[in-house]
């Protein structure tokens, strides 16, 4: 990434907006949306295009972006603030609004925490060792990008509800899992499942098993290894995936409007929360918490593009 | 420390890595596994280190029976092909590492630690790189940091998968005579893999030439090189020259003309004479068992190598020799040959 120079704001903003599952640097999307940028800098040899083209092309992306990207944020700020600054803080202090905070932020820490661990552990098995049915394993991993968040949230239905296959079972033992935290937390952990597993597989099978063998020759022990050797070498793959995991489980809708029941001070998560307040006409409030989500995404871009940066270093071959 | 190798079968799916190998090592040895790529020798240097387990046999390290321990308590010195150096920490922490890691027990404390490193950079001479990265270091140097690192757990054994395999010519002849040194002045015993040939004959105290899984000769490097115990030894180590021919009643044919050499007990039947390219004597047409024309000649150093086209022999063999450059030669010389040397072997399937 070291060839944006000019550009850099305009190629961060296109590769972000690249699939989030696609981590490999080298990806089609990134590549594409890097070469605009590219001209400008150290590959002076690809600067065939005339100067105007080179013009059109650069106000064609800006334009772009300022429509799709840059002006619903402004929109987000300008309607939070409409009525003014008082307004805005009143509204993000509703109970409503705090309970639904409070929601999501133990939602997302509880299944990002698990979702760390059982990433590592989904990873560490794929890349470091070879057994019947990885593929299989793989492509299991990568299910809840395929599927659709709002089926994603049926089958936690179809699962835990009334009607459901432990349903009856879960009602003569009171538990409840659906329209309450559980579910919420369930739903969202299957949807962010990959996120932390898919920045590290790559990552991890690169780097190959050498060191860690290294490590228990001289050695260490099994726990050694991996807390001073895998751990730090994966710490930015590992901070990567666990950022975008916890973007999106702050900011899933369609899983957890199946499964929340949208009891209101109990089971709104912020996006829900936002959904539920514009359909009311309350629209300072809703765009106020909405505000709060897009300065969650602003803060990950940025942490994002910081992690990249280590990563693409990290990722500079060590030897060969 | 001595290490003992038994009918070790170690298999791939189908393959056989190694099929039945034995072994043993003398104190202060320096051993080359010597052989071409699937030979099986780096698997049996990583079942002796414990980084892989055989499907049989025996491994035991100064008598004691080393497949009861993993690899992280065989106390065995393991340098890789590619060094494996710890990216993430500097050359000081990579060396430290195996102190490190030791039990809290006998762990040293962090002056002794610190004392130790010194010594080690200072013994492969890169104690001024202690605070690099490992990316930031040569190959060569990074070969020597990774040996640095072996050693600071004072291994019972050294083993070294290939150690020169990934530097560059020069370099490659540097480490070599440095190693040799190296080992002269710490006396551990070791084993070290190789494809190259001459730097197992130019390092090694003992080759150990592999093929197939199978161990095919051990013995000094003059043994092996003067004494080839097979046909594929003969053709692995030094460059020879290979000639199809028959062996019946104490005579050799080849294509079907006498040649003017003795079978030295060779058995009957289709076989393979083996003669090392500086071997041959040339003299005038007409006085040697093999007769030919001189079809190019290239002149470096102290030989002339020649390539000269038998006659005589099935269609058109063409076969290499080096010569001494006190006669020039010429192309398109009818020359004599007289092998001075020479091994027959019966043919390989």
């Amino acid at each position: 990434m070291s060839t944006q120079s000019g550009l850099v704001t305009a190629a961060t903003e296109l590769r972000v907006y690249a699939p989030a599952a696609d981590l490999s640097i080298a990806s089609p999307a990134s590549r594409d949306a890097g070469a605009h940028a590219r001209p400008l800098a150290s590959r002076s040899d690809l600067r065939t295009e005339p100067g105007p083209i080179r013009f059109v092309i650069i106000a064609l992306a800006v334009t772009f972006l300022s429509v799709f990207v840059v002006l619903p944020l402004v929109v987000v700020f300008a309607q939070a603030f409409s009525k003014g600054v008082g307004a805005y803080f009143s509204a993000l202090a509703e109970p409503e609004a705090l309970a639904a905070i409070q929601l999501t932020l133990l939602v997302a820490a509880i299944s990002v925490t698990l979702n760390l661990v059982f990433g590592v552990m989904a990873a560490w098995s794929i890349a470091k060792f070879d057994f019947r049915g990885k593929t299989f394993l793989i492509t299991l991993i990568d299910l809840p990008f395929s599927v659709s968040p709002v089926i994603s949230g049926l089958v936690f239905v179809l699962l835990f509800g009334a009607q459901g296959y432990f349903g009856p079972w879960l009602q003569a033992h009171d538990i409840q899992i659906l329209f309450a935290l559980p579910g919420i937390t369930l739903a969202t952990i299957f949807v962010t499942f990959p996120f932390v597993a898919r920045a590290l597989i790559p990552l991890m099978q690169e780097q190959g098993t050498q060191e860690e063998e290294a490590a228990i020759s001289l050695g260490a022990s099994g726990l050694q290894t991996f807390f001073r050797v895998t751990l730090p070498n994966i710490k930015w793959g590992l901070l990567y995936g666990v950022l975008l995991c916890n973007a999106r489980a702050m900011g899933e809708f369609g899983a957890v409007s199946v499964v929340s029941g949208h009891i209101r001070g109990e089971t709104n998560t912020m996006p829900l929360l936002v959904e539920i307040l514009y359909n009311e006409y309350q629209f300072v409030s809703s765009f106020a918490i909405a505000s709060l989500l897009a300065m969650l995404a602003l803060i990950t871009l940025v942490v994002k593009t910081v992690l990249e940066r280590r990563l693409d270093e990290g990722l500079v071959p060590h030897d060969h | 420390m001595t290490i003992e190798v038994k009918n070790i079968v170690k298999k791939f799916g189908a393959f056989a890595a190694l099929d039945n190998v034995d072994l043993k090592v003398a104190n202060g040895e320096l051993l080359a596994l010597l052989g071409p790529s699937g030979s099986g020798k780096t698997t049996l240097l990583r079942i002796i280190a414990g980084l892989d387990w055989p499907d049989a046999g025996e491994v035991s390290i100064d008598g004691e029976d080393a497949l009861a321990r993993g690899a992280s308590e065989r106390h065995v010195g393991f340098v890789f092909q590619h060094y494996a150096l710890f990216r993430h920490m500097t050359v000081f922490e990579n060396v430290a590492f195996g102190l490190r890691v030791q039990p809290r027990a006998i762990r040293k404390d962090e002056a002794t630690i610190c004392a130790r490193v010194k010594e080690l950079l200072d013994l492969v001479q890169l104690d001024w790189l202690a605070n690099r990265y490992p990316s930031q270091l040569s190959g060569g140097q990074r070969q020597r940091i990774a040996l640095a690192r072996a050693l600071a757990i004072e291994p019972r054994i050294l083993l070294l998968d290939e150690p020169f395999g990934a530097l560059d010519a020069k370099v490659r002849k540097e480490l070599r005579q440095w190693l040799r040194s190296l080992h002269s002045e710490i006396h551990v015993t070791s084993i070290f893999v190789t494809h190259d040939q001459e730097e197992a004959l130019e390092v090694a105290n003992r080759v150990v030439v592999m093929d197939k899984g199978r161990i095919e000769q051990i013995g000094t490097p003059g043994e092996v090189y003067d004494h080839p115990a097979s046909a594929f030894v003969h053709g692995f180590i030094g460059e020879s020259i290979v000639l199809p021919v028959d062996v019946s009643g104490g005579s050799v044919r080849l294509g079907g003309r006498p040649l003017n050499i003795a079978a030295d007990g060779a058995a009957s039947g289709a076989s393979q004479l083996f003669i090392r390219r500086h071997d041959m004597q040339i003299g005038p047409a007409g006085s040697g068992a093999l007769e030919g024309a001189v079809r190019h000649v290239r002149s470096f150093g102290p030989i002339q190598r020649a390539e000269v086209a038998l006659s005589g022999g099935e269609g058109d063999t063409v076969i290499e020799i080096d010569a001494p450059r006190d006669r020039e030669l010429q192309a398109g010389e009818i020359v004599s040959l007289q092998p001075r040397r020479y091994r027959i072997f019966a043919a390989r399937d």
